[in-house]
C-alpha cells in the first residue's frame, strides 16, 4: 500500500534500431498531448538547479501546470551555480574532429563502461542544442575576438568541445536556466514554492502522485498533488560529510522515493574530484573545488623524496616528480578524474604529500605563467586564483597550489529508464538525481550537459508520453494514502524533535562521513566495507537515541532540517557500502583493492559485473532486494581503459 | 584568538529583537566566518539554546544565500568577499564582531540573520530574461558576439543576488542588482528586442517592492561579492529613459509583493 514492490524484470525501454536514430524515432512513437488540454495537467517538479528549472521552464512553455519546489530561498541558489569549468558540446566549431559519435564514445569509455550506450548517445546529440537554448538566452559564454563562440580542452578530453563562461559557467547555465522559470512565473504556468523540502512520495494505485512537503519557515506539512512528479534533487556526495556539494545538498527527496519502491542504483559510484583545496581542520565544514580547467595549463608535482619539507620554489626542478606525465605520457596532467584522484591519494600515502597535513600535491602553473604572461592566466583563473588565496593565504601567481581530491559528484541514483522514468509510474528523475549517463566515472564538464538535455529536451517529450499514454484517476489531498503518507511525515519530524538526546546532527553528519571517507572512498576493500556497514548501523542507532535537537517543528529550524537528511543519510551511507561490497571488481570511481592491473590500475570484469544494479527497499533494517539491468555494448566495444 | 560575537536574535518577525553577545574560540585562521557561527552553534544547542538561524548554502561564493553586517560593513570589511569566504584571519585576537541582518523594508525579517530576499525573484520575473522559448534557438554562432561585449556582459551577469547592495545604500536601493541584469542582457544582441519593455519593467517592479531610489553614493558597488561596477545603474537609467518613452503608449504591469509564506493556501 502506498509503495511499489520491485519489478524483477527491469525494462529499460532502450529504442531498438540503429543508435543514432533511436531518439528520433522514440519521439516519434511518443504520444502527444494536444495542446489545448496541456493546460489541464498538472506536474511537480521538485528542484530547481539546471534540471529542475530547465524542465520547469520547458513544461511551463509547453502549457503544463507546473510547481516547482526548492528548499532554498530562491531557485537560483540551487548548487549547479556552483559548477566552475565548462558545458561539453559535440558542435566541432574548432574542427579538430569532434562529433556526436566522439563526445558519445568519450563518455562510455569515461563511464568505464557501467552506463547505458542509448542514453548516452542521446545526451551527445542533445548537447548540440543546449548550447543554441542557452546562447539565445544570453549565457555570456567566452568568445573569440571574431566573435564566435570560445571553446577548451577538460579532464580527459583531446578535442576542445568545452563551452565556458570564466570560471562561472554553472552560474550563468543556471542564471539562464532561472530567468526563463522565471518568466513561466510571470506567466502563471509555473508556481514557485521555494523554502519547502519533499519529506514523502505520495503513491496511489500504484502511480506516484504528489509529494508530502514542508514548509521550512512555517513547519506546516502539506500534500501536493500532481499527475507525475519529476524529482531533480541532485546527488547524493553529502553522505560524506565533507565534499564539494552546498551545505543544503541532500539525498532526502530522491530516499524517501526510494522507500516508496523507487530502484536506487548504482549507489557506490561516487566521484572524487582531483583539485580541491587541502583540508585545514576539524571545524572545516566543506570543501571547495579548484575548476579541473586548471590541469589544462597547470602541471601536478610532488618532491621525489619523502618527507621534503622545502618550499616549492626552492626545490630544484630534477628533484620534482611531474607523477602524472611520468606515468600518463599522452594523456599526462588531463588523465581523468578517478585516475588523477587515485594518484594523487598513492603518492601521499607514500609519504611524499605536500602541506601540513601531507595530504596534498603542487599544482603549479609556473610554466604556464612564464609561456602566456600572467594577463592571460588571469584572464582564464582570476576568479579561482583569487578564491584559492582568499581561503590558504597563499599567492598562486607566485607559489605553487596545494590540491588533493575530494568527493564531488554521485554517478549512482535513481534507477531510470530511457523515458528517464524510475520503475514507479509517474516517477520521474533528471539530472545528477538519477543514474543514467555517467556509468562509473563522469567525466569534467559533462554534469551541466546531462541536467541541461534532461530538463530542456528530454521530459518535455517523454513526461508527456505519460501523460497521453496512462490512465489517471481524480484524487484529492483526502485520499487514504495521501493521509497516510502526511501522517507518517508528522510522525517522523515529531520522532526527531523528541529524542531529546546529547549529541548534535553535526555531529554525527562527520561521524558518518569519516567511516565513508575512510572505508568507501578512493579505494575499498571487503573487510572495511564490512567494519564500514556495521560502524554505520551502530551509528543510526545512536542516532535515534541520542540526536539533540533543540527548538520545535513549526518554524524555521534548521537543525532540524538537518537531522531528517542526515537520518536518510544513515541508511544512503549503508546501501553505497553494501553496494560497493555486492561489486567485486574496479571500475570508474568505484576501486576495489583486490582488484587492480599489476600496475595498479582498475580492473574491470566486464564477465560478472556489466550490469546496472538496482537496489529495491524492503523496509527498515531489512536487507534490499539486488535487481540486475544489464548492459549492452553494440557500438564501443569494452575495454580497458588507458590514458598511458 | 578569541573574538565575541554580538549577534542579532530575533524568533520572528513579530516577536522583539536584540542582540546578544557570545565569545567564541578561533581555532584556526584559515576558518570561515560562517564555520565561526557553526562552532557557536553547536556549543548553544549543547546548552540546549536555539542556535543562531543564519542562511548559507555553497560556501564558495557564488550562490548568494549568505550575507549579514559584520560592524555595519555588509559582507564584512574584505573587499569582493561574502561571508562564506571571509576567513578570520582578518581579524584579531579580542575583536567585537556586531552580526546584523540585512536591513531594508523590501527584504522583511524571517528570524535572527535570515531576510526574505524574494523581492529580487519578481524583479527577474518582471523581465529579468530573454523570451526564447526552449527550440527556438538558432545556431550558437550565428550571431557572432565581440569578446568586449561578452566579456562586458559576463562582468555584470556575474551577480550573485545576495543583497549587500541593498543593505549597503542608505537609500535601501536594488538599483545595482537591477541595473546589473537590465545590462548583462541589453549589451548582448540576443536581449536586443526586449530592451526596453525589460528596463521599463523591472525599474517599476523595484519601485512597487519598496526599493528606494539611487543617488550614486556608490556603497552598493563597494560591498558588492562581485564587483559590480556602478556604471551598470547608468545603463539601467539610460535604457529606461529610452524604453519608457518608446513604451509610452503600453500599460506597464506590476507584480503584486507577497510577504507570507503560506503559497496561496489557508
Amino acid at each position: 500500500m502506498g509503495k511499489v514492490t520491485a519489478m524483477m524484470n527491469l525494462d529499460a525501454r532502450i529504442p531498438t534500431g540503429p543508435i543514432e536514430e533511436a531518439w528520433d524515432s522514440a519521439r516519434f512513437e511518443m504520444k502527444l498531448v494536444n495542446p489545448a488540454n496541456k493546460r489541464r495537467h498538472s506536474l511537480i517538479v521538485v528542484g530547481s538547479g539546471l534540471a529542475g528549472a530547465s524542465a520547469s521552464a520547458t513544461l511551463g512553455e509547453l502549457g503544463y501546470n507546473v510547481k516547482c519546489f526548492c528548499f532554498q530561498d530562491s531557485p537560483r541558489r540551487a548548487h549547479s551555480i556552483a559548477a566552475q569549468g565548462g558545458i561539453n558540446a559535440a558542435k566541432n566549431y574548432q574542427n579538430d574532429g569532434d562529433s556526436i559519435y566522439r563526445l558519445f564514445y568519450d563518455t562510455v569509455k569515461g563511464g568505464d563502461f557501467r552506463a547505458r550506450e542509448g542514453n548516452v548517445y542521446r545526451l551527445a546529440q542533445n548537447s548540440v542544442h543546449i548550447i543554441d537554448q542557452c546562447v539565445a538566452q544570453g549565457v555570456p559564454f567566452a568568445r573569440e575576438y571574431g566573435g564566435s563562440l570560445d571553446n577548451r580542452s577538460f579532464g580527459g578530453a583531446q578535442v576542445s568541445r568545452t563551452f565556458y563562461a570564466r570560471g562561472q559557467t554553472g552560474q550563468q547555465l543556471l542564471l539562464g536556466a532561472y530567468q526563463a522559470l522565471e518568466r513561466q512565473v510571470d506567466t502563471g504556468q509555473v508556481t514557485m514554492i521555494p523554502r519547502t523540502e519533499m519529506l514523502d512520495l505520495v503513491v496511489i494505485d500504484g502511480q506516484a502522485r504528489g509529494i508530502v512537503a514542508r514548509n521550512l519557515i512555517t513547519g506546516k506539512l502539506t500534500v501536493h498533488l500532481a499527475e507525475a512528479v519529476i524529482l531533480a534533487t541532485g546527488g547524493y556526495g553529502n553522505v560524506y560529510y565533507l565534499s564539494t556539494n552546498a551545505k543544503g545538498s541532500n539525498a532526502t527527496a530522491i530516499w524517501r522515493a526510494h522507500r516508496r519502491g523507487a530502484l536506487f542504483a548504482n549507489p557506490c559510484f561516487t566521484q572524487i574530484h582531483p583539485t580541491c583545496i587541502p583540508v585545514s581542520g576539524d571545524y572545516q565544514s566543506k570543501l571547495t573545488l579548484m575548476s579541473e580547467s586548471l590541469r589544462n595549463d597547470g602541471r601536478i608535482w610532488v618532491p621525489k623524496q619523502k618527507g621534503d619539507k622545502r618550499p616549492p620554489n626552492e626545490i630544484p626542478e630534477d628533484e620534482r616528480d611531474y607523477y602524472l606525465e611520468r606515468r600518463y605520457p599522452s594523456f599526462g596532467n588531463l588523465v581523468p578524474r578517478d585516475v588523477a584522484s587515485r594518484n594523487a591519494k598513492a603518492i601521499c600515502d607514500e609519504g611524499r604529500g605536500v602541506g601540513e597535513t601531507g595530504l596534498g600535491v603542487y599544482l603549479d602553473l609556473s610554466d604556464a605563467i612564464a609561456r602566456l604572461g600572467v594577463e592571460t592566466i588571469r584572464e582564464r583563473y582570476g576568479n579561482l586564483f583569487d578564491m584559492y588565496q582568499r581561503i590558504t593565504d597563499e599567492d598562486p601567481y607566485k607559489v605553487p597550489m596545494r590540491i588533493y581530491p575530494a568527493i564531488h559528484y554521485t554517478m549512482g541514483g535513481l534507477w531510470v529508464d530511457y523515458q528517464l522514468q524510475s520503475n514507479v509510474p509517474g516517477l520521474f528523475v533528471l539530472g545528477e538525481a538519477n543514474f543514467s549517463d555517467h556509468g562509473a566515472n563522469r567525466l569534467g564538464a559533462s554534469a551541466l550537459m546531462q541536467g541541461l538535455s534532461d530538463g530542456y529536451f528530454i521530459i518535455p517529450y517523454t513526461v508527456g508520453n505519460y501523460l497521453a499514454s496512462t490512465k489517471l484517476s481524480k484524487v484529492t489531498a483526502s485520499h487514504p494514502e495521501a493521509q497516510a503518507a502526511l501522517a507518517s511525515t508528522q510522525q517522523g519530524v515529531a520522532k526527531l524533535l523528541a529524542i531529546r538526546g546529547k549529541r548534535t546532527v553535526d555531529s554525527f553528519h562527520r561521524e558518518l562521513g569519516k567511516i565513508m571517507w575512510d572505508d568507501c572512498g578512493m579505494s575499498r576493500n571487503a573487510a572495511g566495507l564490512k567494519e564500514a556497514i556495521g560502524k554505520i548501523r551502530a551509528l543510526r542507532e545512536e542516532f535515534w537515541q541520542n540526536l539533540n535537537v533543540t527548538g520545535s517543528g513549526d518554524d524555521l529550524n534548521q537543525s532540524l532540517e538537518k537531522a531528517g537528511r542526515v537520518a536518510d543519510f544513515l541508511e544512503l551511507g549503508e546501501l553505497l557500502c553494501i553496494d560497493a561490497l555486492e561489486r567485486n571488481e574496479s571500475c570508474g570511481g568505484h576501486f576495489r583493492e583486490e582488484y587492480q592491473t599489476p600496475d595498479g590500475e582498475a580492473q574491470r570484469d566486464d564477465e560478472h559485473f556489466s550490469y546496472v544494479a538496482a537496489w529495491g527497499y524492503t523496509g527498515a533494517g531489512k536487507p534490499w532486494d539486488l535487481t540486475k539491468e544489464p548492459l549492452e555494448f553494440a557500438y564501443v566495444h569494452p575495454s580497458q581503459r588507458s590514458y598511458k | 584568538m578569541k573574538v565575541k560575537l554580538t549577534i542579532w536574535r530575533q524568533k520572528n518577525p513579530d516577536s522583539k529583537g536584540q542582540f546578544i553577545t557570545y565569545p567564541v574560540d578561533v581555532v584556526n585562521g584559515e576558518m570561515s566566518m560562517l564555520e565561526c557561527l557553526d562552532v557557536l552553534n553547536e556549543t548553544l544547542m549543547g546548552r540546549g539554546e536555539e542556535p543562531v538561524a543564519f542562511e548559507h548554502d555553497c560556501r564558495e561564493g557564488i550562490c548568494g544565500s549568505c550575507g549579514f553586517m559584520i560592524n555595519g560593513i555588509a559582507h564584512g570589511p574584505l573587499p569582493a568577499t561574502t561571508v562564506c569566504q571571509l576567513t578570520m584571519r582578518h581579524f584579531k585576537d579580542g575583536d567585537e564582531l556586531v552580526l546584523e541582518p540585512w536591513r531594508s523594508r523590501s527584504f522583511p525579517l524571517v528570524k535572527d540573520l535570515v531576510v526574505d530576499r524574494r523581492s529580487f525573484d519578481r524583479i527577474i520575473q518582471a523581465g529579468g530574461y530573454v523570451s526564447v522559448s526552449t527550440g527556438n534557438a538558432p545556431d550558437g554562432n550565428a550571431i557572432p558576439v565581440g569578446k568586449e561585449i561578452a566579456d562586458r556582459a559576463m562582468d555584470a551577469a556575474a551577480c550573485i543576488g545576495c543583497g549587500a547592495c541593498v543593505a549597503a545604500c542608505p537609500n535601501g536601493s536594488a538599483a545595482l542588482f537591477t541595473g546589473a541584469k537590465i545590462a548583462h542582457l541589453g549589451i548582448l544582441p540576443q536581449g536586443k528586442p526586449e530592451q526596453d519593455r525589460r528596463a521599463v519593467r523591472m525599474v517599476a517592479q523595484m519601485n512597487v517592492e519598496g526599493f528606494g531610489s539611487c543617488t550614486n553614493i556608490g556603497e552598493c558597488t563597494g560591498v558588492c561579492p562581485k564587483e559590480i561596477p556602478l556604471e551598470e545603474i547608468a545603463r539601467m537609467n539610460r535604457d529606461y529613459l529610452l524604453g519608457a518613452w518608446r513604451e509610452r503608449g503600453n500599460v506597464v504591469t506590476a507584480i503584486a509583493p507577497v510577504t507570507d509564506w503560506n503559497f496561496g493556501e489557508k
